[in-house]
């Protein structure tokens, strides 16, 4: 990955500097040595990277000068407005029995928060608390898995984050309730932003569902800029769900870096209802054999609005399978980015790697970039990709037409079963109901093109 | 209950219906007939709205009003039904859900109350039986991994349902053996009520054994040529149509 060192970056008067130095100084006397490494480092990768420009590979299609240029001030000491549980309804999933954890502009709150499981071993909690008091169990996990000295903005988390979720999951657990996080953005001021920092360690054997929901409180600019790590251990089963639902005006960054040991299934869905920009780097890294990953994801983007997926699954291992299908919805003005790599390491034979990504694209001024990407090095492998761009069917809609449907709702039908494909994936049914209704929502307030 | 006059209408630019006159009263079942590219399937499209076709001349009166100036779905709302000679596949939208929709558009139109989801179960069960179709095919998506039979059988299921006044069958015979045949033309006539009536579209005389027509058309280069009862249709059976179309020929070249 030396590569990104030689791209173009924006060198601007960087706030994060002093907005680094500050918080250095304040943490100086009550943080741990490793963990004003892990920011150093962090910090100093954030340096030579630079925030990516137009002719970084990686970042092409998506164009972060907006941000770049953006007055960007981490919250780093916060008052949390006085939020309450009736604040939170629109997020909470109806009929969910979970574990919730809840985060104001990234600081945990206890108030709002609710640990209902109860098991030997398990610990959920924030990972601020954990970093003090589970020490051993968090310090040779953070910051070894997701890329600082490669992603900007994983690096730039590094240095900032003030907390999120730590989950430990203890082998041969089969966690019942799922753990909800919830963080929600209350935009406080013009500049802001948020770094919430995630670690999900799921032992031998165990089993763990994770939601995370990305929501602000009102739609207004904000930055949130999140990194989850998570780790599967030999044969453990984990399902993460990343639903991002902030406003039209909100730009989201996220990188999920997920572990496999051997015999381990993931799966990982994210549902990007769409901002200014929201980028999602979802990443799986097979360190043993015999592992699976699903990556299943529906992004949607309108007027003014880019929504990217980037993802990788590097089969590193021998008999490891991996799924991905991506369908994306772009209207109005919207971009939609997809990029998908898969890397088949020399010996990873048997690898089984199938990437899809649909796009509807409902105006003539919407944009899809579409890109799969496979660097192939074993020879006793099945890995096929597919890409389709389209409209909606003109045959299927004349049938539902010809039915007595009208045209709008007959367009609204075909959106829906084109988003449910994607939706009905999601395993847990409450969750799958909940994202299926807001969706519906979305996609019901879509303009309709006139005379069509 | 339908009148068609003068009737024509052009595809990519070439003309394929050339002054179509058709009368239907309510209880009446017409067969139009006609060899292949006469414009059979072309008039069914013009007549349940498909876009595609460019009307050049004439009008169609349905229940005295102007059905070509209705949308597609205002057809339907109106009682006009297409069951399709190749219906096409919907993946993602279930074929219940779909015809719940369906009908409860239809009935909101006419301002009925929607049925709700144990009415509309109810209504299924009752027309499903008389179809053979199963619960576990219309829990799946609209035609989707259906063969072809089960394809037209859901279509005369949903014309069972949505209970037009005129409907229109497009070929509803090709590509079924004998026996699906039977059912399908089996579920057309239970419909059959003085009040409504039936168009049916076919190059075949043998779905005419089991539908038994009033009146019986041969379309002919966009003409209907020919008119009769249920025996021309034996006729064209055993003599084919050559002989109407030398006949036409004969009277009025090109």
């Amino acid at each position: 990955m030396t590569e990104t060192l030689s791209n173009p970056v924006f060198r601007p008067i960087d706030p994060y500097v002093s907005a680094f130095e500050r918080l250095f100084a304040a943490e100086q006397d009550r943080t741990p040595d490793w963990i004003s490494k892990l920011r150093q480092n962090g910090f100093m990768h954030y340096q030579e990277l630079g925030l990516p420009g137009p002719d970084h590979e990686e970042w092409r299609f998506t164009n972060i000068s907006p941000l770049a240029s953006r007055p960007t001030v981490p919250i780093l000491v916060h008052t949390h407005p006085p939020l309450t549980m009736a604040n939170l309804q629109p997020w909470l999933i109806p009929g969910l029995e979970c574990n919730r954890l809840v985060f104001i502009d990234g600081h945990y709150s206890a108030q709002l928060s609710e640990i209902k499981s109860k098991a030997e071993g398990l610990k959920i909690c924030s990972l601020a608390r954990a970093m003090t008091i589970k020490t051993a169990l968090v310090e040779p996990h953070l910051g070894r898995h997701a890329q600082a000295t490669s992603q900007a903005f994983v690096a730039l988390n590094t240095a900032f984050f003030q907390d999120g979720a730590f989950i430990w999951v203890p082998a041969g657990l089969a966690l019942v309730e799922p753990v909800h996080l919830l963080f929600i953005s209350t935009v406080p001021e013009t500049g802001a932003s948020i770094h919430p920092r995630n670690l999900i360690l799921v032992q031998r054997d165990a089993r763990l569902q994770v939601i995370e929901t990305y929501a602000q409180l009102k739609e207004g600019e904000n930055l949130t800029n999140t990194v989850t790590e998570i780790v599967a251990g030999p044969n453990a089963r984990v399902e993460h769900c990343k639903y991002q639902c902030e406003g039209p005006q909100s730009y989201h960054l996220a990188a999920i870096q997920i572990h496999q040991e051997a015999h381990s299934e993931t799966v990982s869905h994210s549902i990007s209802l769409g901002g200014r920009l929201a980028r999602n780097d979802i990443q799986s890294h097979f360190a043993g054999a015999g592992g699976n990953s699903l990556f299943n994801g529906l992004y949607l983007a309108g007027n003014d609005q880019l929504t990217d997926h980037h993802t990788v699954i590097d089969h590193a291992q021998p008999h490891c399978g991996s799924h991905e299908f991506y369908n994306g919805i772009l209207h109005g003005r919207g971009r939609g980015v997809f990029n998908g790599k898969i890397f088949v390491r020399p010996g990873a034979q048997k690898t089984e790697a199938k990437q899809t990504n649909r796009n509807l694209v409902l105006s003539d001024e919407a944009v899809i970039d579409t890109k799969p990407q496979l660097e192939i090095f074993a020879d006793d492998v099945k890995c096929t990709h597919g890409a389709t761009v389209g409209q909606l069917d003109s045959e299927a809609l004349f049938y539902l037409q010809s039915r007595g449907i009208g045209r709008d709702l007959a367009r609204q039908m075909l959106m829906h079963a084109f988003a449910q494909e994607i939706i009905d994936r999601v395993g847990n049914e409450p969750l799958r109901d909940y994202l299926d209704a807001r969706v519906q929502e979305q996609l019901a307030a879509i303009p309709l093109p006139v005379n069509s | 209950m339908l009148e068609i006059k003068n009737l024509m209408a052009k595809v990519e630019g070439k003309n394929i219906l050339k002054g179509i006159n058709l009368r239907v009263k309510p209880g009446e079942v017409h067969a139009i007939m006609g060899p292949n590219g006469s414009g059979k399937s072309t008039l069914a499209s013009v007549l349940v709205g498909r876009s595609a076709y460019e009307i050049t001349g004439g009008e169609v009166l349905f229940e005295g009003k102007d059905l070509l100036a209705l949308k597609a779905e205002e057809r339907a709302r109106a009682g006009v039904f297409l069951a399709f000679q190749y219906p096409v596949e919907i993946p993602g939208v279930n074929c219940t859900y779909f015809l719940k929709m369906a009908l409860n558009e239809i009935r909101k139109s006419r301002g009925l109350e929607p049925l709700d989801a144990v009415d509309f179960l109810a209504l299924m069960k009752e027309k499903m039986k008389y179809l053979e179709l199963s619960e576990s095919l219309l829990s799946r998506a609209v035609n989707e991994g259906f063969s072809g039979g089960e394809k037209k059988r859901n279509e005369v299921f949903q014309m069972a349902i949505l209970d037009p006044k005129l409907a229109i069958l497009d070929e509803t015979d090709s590509g079924l053996d004998i026996d699906a045949l039977k059912v399908v033309a089996e579920g057309v006539n239970r419909l059959k009520r003085p009040d409504n009536a039936q168009i049916v579209i076919t190059h075949y005389q043998r779905l005419l054994d089991y539908i038994v027509p009033d009146f019986v058309h041969v379309l002919y280069n966009g003409r209907i040529v020919k008119s009769g009862g249920k025996d021309l249709a034996l006729e064209l059976e055993e003599r084919g149509y050559d002989w109407i179309i030398s006949a036409v020929s004969e009277a009025a070249p090109n």
